[in-house]
């Protein structure tokens, strides 16, 4: 059977890892090319990689970046933050990311799933979204809304809706992130994950809130997400994560346990 | 030599097969083709389009020949499809190097998602000198919607469960394929691609 994934996610600005927390004050904790490395000796699943470089001069660092990380990590290797056309998502496969995260941009411009779509295939478009917590509304019924730029500004669509959409645009899968959660680290908005699982056929990754094993567990099995994010957890050495899948296989979860 | 015909990214492909030490040009030319010791032939994407696409740079040709001349071949995941015989993606007559067909899950089980995507279990059905060393458990790397059904079991050398048993790892004389991507599967990926590196093309 299919095991569930344990995801790590590095946020790179110029070069160097960040870690931000509720998506500011953003803090430099180190090497991604060295991090990403001691994970997939760790037994990491997955590896995604989210740009929050500023300035568009310095975003060739980042190709710089994936290419170091490809040549010597041999997972699926997922890269985000800042792609807006199709020729930044070709630039990232051929610096060796397998996935590209799409976000804001497919929210501001949906035929931008499409175009990746069609131009990588299907289950190489991952289309993450950044979602808060609303009180229910005709706007957003599900009591969820997409927000963007980092959480700053609501956009008034259903996060329901919009996941519907993107799966029939043409997305392989979802981060689901909750902004709500996000650097919180007291669990994932389990029901969140599981609405929107529910209702897409293709994978979900769990993302945002991540602190203890048992929150893994949670969204694994009653939040029914097909994939754990992780950051600061194992980013600030609480967790490794290897013990974080010793944990899950432990208590049932099917999880990939040789490597 | 690295198969070339614009469906999917190579590169990563390249890069594993350089981590275990093996010179792999990528390699659009049939005529160059013709000349490689041993081949990868991999691929993502359509089988419809990546066929055509195979057709039109006349690669279909060198890869048969290739074949045909003992040399070892391994084809990742659309590259396995392809060798069969039909494809019921985009309805589309394939290769023939191997009897059998792809076909597509039937995703009547709503709980399981599609594409079949992540780490699944290998289970070794038939030694190969290319499958040498996985153990029971080794999981490796898998994301397709479209699955091979060889005409004969003694073509299937390994097998994964993901709403049926389907066949991972499917063989003729020089030619191995697999369903899984080994270049995304970590250590035991990397052993996969050593081993094809050091394979004579004789199965037993």
């Amino acid at each position: 059977m299919l095991s569930k994934r344990v995801i790590a996610c590095l946020d790179v600005r110029d070069g160097h890892l960040a870690k931000s927390i509720k998506f500011v004050n953003t803090k430099n904790i180190g090497d991604p090319v060295e991090k990403a490395h001691e994970y997939y000796i760790d037994g990491l699943d997955e590896l995604v990689f989210y740009d929050i470089t500023a300035s568009s001069d310095k975003r060739n660092i980042m190709l710089d970046v994936v290419e170091a990380v490809a040549s010597q990590v041999f997972i699926p290797l997922s890269v985000g933050g800042g792609i807006r056309s199709v020729s930044d998502a070709t630039d990232l496969r051929l610096a060796g990311a397998e996935k590209i995260n799409v976000n804001s941009a497919a929210v501001k411009r949906p035929e931008l799933i499409a175009e990746c779509a069609e131009a990588i295939g299907n289950q190489n478009v991952v289309l993450s979204m950044d979602v808060k917590s609303v009180p229910p509304s005709t706007e957003t019924p599900s009591g969820y809304e997409i927000v963007i730029n980092g959480g700053r500004t609501a956009m008034g669509i259903d996060a329901l809706e919009w996941a519907l959409k993107g799966e029939a645009l043409g997305a392989g899968e979802l981060v689901v992130n909750s902004i709500d959660a996000d650097g919180t680290r007291e669990g994932y908005e389990l029901n969140l994950t599981a609405l929107l699982s529910n209702a897409v056929r293709i994978p979900v990754i769990a993302s945002g809130g991540a602190g203890l094993p048992e929150h893994l567990y949670d969204v694994l099995t009653a939040g029914k997400a097909d994939a754990a994010l992780v950051a600061s957890m194992v980013h600030y050495g609480d967790y490794k994560v290897s013990e974080l899948k010793r944990y899950l296989h432990d208590r049932g979860v099917k999880i990939r346990m040789s490597w | 030599m690295i198969v070339d015909y614009d469906a999917g990214n190579l590169h990563s492909v390249q890069r594993a097969c350089y981590e275990v030490g093996l010179k792999a040009e990528i390699c659009a030319d049939p005529e160059q083709l013709r000349s490689a010791d041993r081949v990868v032939f991999p691929g993502v994407g359509a089988a419809g389009s990546a066929m055509r696409s195979l057709i039109e740079r006349g690669m279909d040709q060198a890869l048969r020949e290739v074949i045909d001349s003992g040399r070892p071949v391994l084809g990742i995941c659309l590259g396995l499809q392809i060798s069969l015989e039909y494809s019921e993606e985009n309805d589309t007559r394939t290769l023939g190097i191997i009897p059998g067909r792809v076909c597509r899950f039937a995703l009547d089980n709503p709980d399981l998602k599609i594409p079949h995507m992540g780490w699944n279990e290998v289970r070794v059905v038939q030694p190969h000198p290319v499958l040498e060393g996985i153990e029971p458990g080794d999981e490796f790397y898998f994301v397709h919607g479209y699955f091979p059904s060889p005409e004969s079991a003694a073509n299937v050398f390994a097998v994964t469960q993901y709403e049926r048993e389907f066949a991972s790892a499917v063989g003729k004389d020089n030619y191995i394929g697999t369903q899984f991507h080994p270049e995304k599967s970590g250590r035991v990926g990397l052993r996969l691609i050593k081993n094809f590196a050091r394979w004579d093309g004789n199965a037993q």
